[in-house]
């Protein structure tokens, strides 16, 4: 990986304390890692380490209790322009047709100008979603409204797209397909992308490079570059070296 | 859902045909226990089985109305009972939304009016009856403030239950876009308690129907809660049934007006 591109996030001695009445938890301690422009990068650690923690701390839309989250050498602030973040479930509003979900960052941001308008509605006709606009979200399948769903975070025309995991929420056979799609997209539109899964073989499917996180208090026990250059997950998927990384990440999380 | 025209098939149009003929059957199954009621009804009344004078009987109920609509009385006590409603349960909806949103606003707000609600919902609100009467007098305001009364406390209570169940994660998602607390409210919270405000719309029309008829009943000079205290005191079973015929007519048209409201609310 090219050492001169920008670093666009960068998790600083991280530590985060949750408090409720039961008690407090440590859920981070010094985790330090860093994303650079245009890398995609995988999170997986064991289930209840904190994944969905460490996008809302990227995301500020949790404040670490040491340590710094920066983005673009800035510490982050709750609701950054630089950051898309993809839920789970598409999380579509089913009181809005597609066109109207897409452009929600727009007005939330307001800059719903016709302008960013126009260029958002673009991304959705170039992706196949030309067709769709006027339709509502439970018209659609599965896959298409993830798809909806990622147009919807590329439309506010983020840096960093923090993705948690989009695609558990699919079928099998839906959830290969919708990752290549997302993968492709993600690549055409040169993002850089911070994943977290709990699903190895995912993120050995998308990754540049893949971060292994402890149990609780999380922190980056492993960093593994996967040098599948370009390759696209179900390529991937085929590699022989797909498995023999599944190994590797396997034991490193079952220490 | 948009409706899909398509051609369709022998068999399919045998299943649309049943279907069409079940809800025929309902209709007239409806229809017929009505008109079998009414029948027996008559029959113990003319035959003098029981005597009409005590459970009167549906022509003589036709009589009377047909009575008070001749000297106009009728639309005097309809207009008043229906204004007493109407007022009340519109104060009720607007006031209870609206205190509603500001519980779901501030948490402090409500923890501290938690228990308050609490009480008064489960306060029969006819035991204010003396007070209201000696704050409001004898008039129709003392009796729409009954129906305010026993309608915000549901209104309130659905709404937030409403607002507090808005999802999660789109609440998350919102945040990530850099959405203010505002934003939040308009662009998620309020479309997404939709289904709730109409159901609200619903147990307040039953609500503003309690409290008119039960305020005119403690208080009133005019309205069909009124005519129904005056028949009974006066033993004009024909009276009390004809208002009472009355109000069922004018409950079903009020709810079947906010489930046309429904349809236009809640597309999805």
């Amino acid at each position: 990986m090219n050492t001169e591109t920008r670093t666009v996030l960068e998790f600083d001695d991280v530590r985060l304390v949750y408090h409720t009445e039961a008690g407090e938890t440590l859920a981070a301690e010094h985790m330090t890692f860093s994303v650079r422009e245009g890398e995609f990068i995988a999170v997986i650690g064991p289930s209840g380490c904190g994944k969905t923690t460490l996008l809302s701390l990227a995301a500020g839309l949790l404040t670490p209790s040491a340590g710094h989250v920066r983005m673009y050498g800035k510490e982050v602030r709750r609701g950054s322009e630089a950051v898309g973040y993809m839920l789970q479930k598409d999380e579509l509003f089913p009181w809005r047709t597609v066109e109207g979900n897409i452009v929600l960052p727009l007005e939330i941001r307001k800059n719903n100008t016709a302008q960013r308008r126009e260029k958002a509605l673009a991304l959705a006709e170039k992706y196949g979603l030309g067709g769709f606009l006027k339709h509502y979200p439970d018209q659609l399948s599965g896959g298409m409204r993830q798809r909806a769903a990622l147009i919807r975070t590329l439309a506010a025309e983020p840096q960093i797209l923090l993705l948690d995991e989009p695609f558990s929420a699919l079928d099998y056979q839906t959830r290969l397909s919708v990752c290549d799609d997302v993968y492709n997209i993600i690549r055409a539109e040169r993002k850089t992308a911070l994943l977290v899964t709990h699903d190895i073989s995912e993120a050995i499917s998308v990754a540049d490079r893949v971060l292994v996180l402890s149990a609780r208090p999380a922190r980056v026990v492993a960093a593994h570059d996967l040098e599948f250059g370009t390759a696209v997950p179900l390529e991937r998927r085929k590699n022989a070296r797909f498995s023999a990384w599944f190994d590797v990440l396997w034991k490193e999380l079952n220490v | 859902m948009k409706k899909k025209t398509t051609a369709c098939s022998p068999e399919h149009a045998l299943y649309l045909k049943k279907r069409r003929r079940e809800s025929i059957v309902v209709q007239i199954a409806r229809f017929s226990l009505l008109l079998a009621i009414l029948g027996i009804w008559e029959l113990v009344a003319g035959l003098k089985l029981v005597d009409p004078f005590i459970i009167s009987s549906p022509s003589r109920i036709a009589v009377q109305i047909a009575s008070l609509a001749a000297d106009g009385s009728l639309f005097y006590h309809i207009g008043v009972t229906l204004w007493e409603t109407l007022a009340g349960f519109a104060v009720a909806v607007v006031l209870g939304t609206a205190v509603a949103l500001l519980l779901w606003w501030s948490e402090r707000a409500r923890r501290v009016l938690e228990p308050y609600i609490v009480v008064l919902n489960s306060l029969p609100k006819i035991a204010l009856g003396p007070v209201i009467i000696i704050w409001f007098g004898t008039g129709s305001a003392a009796i729409v403030f009954i129906t305010v009364l026993i309608g915000i406390i549901v209104a309130i209570l659905q709404m937030l239950g409403g607002f507090m169940a808005t999802d999660k994660n789109k609440i998350l998602l919102l945040e990530s876009m850099g959405a203010s607390k505002r934003q939040i409210l308009q662009k998620l919270v309020i479309p997404s308690a939709l289904p709730q405000f109409v159901g609200m719309l619903k147990i307040c029309v039953g609500m503003a129907w309690i409290g008119s008829i039960m305020g005119e009943y403690i208080v009133s000079k005019a309205g069909l809660g009124y005519l129904i205290v005056y028949g009974g005191q006066v033993f004009k079973l024909d009276l009390v049934m004809a208002a009472t015929v009355i109000l069922c007519v004018l409950a079903a048209g009020m709810y079947a007006l906010v489930a046309l409201a429904e349809k236009f609310l809640v597309k999805k």
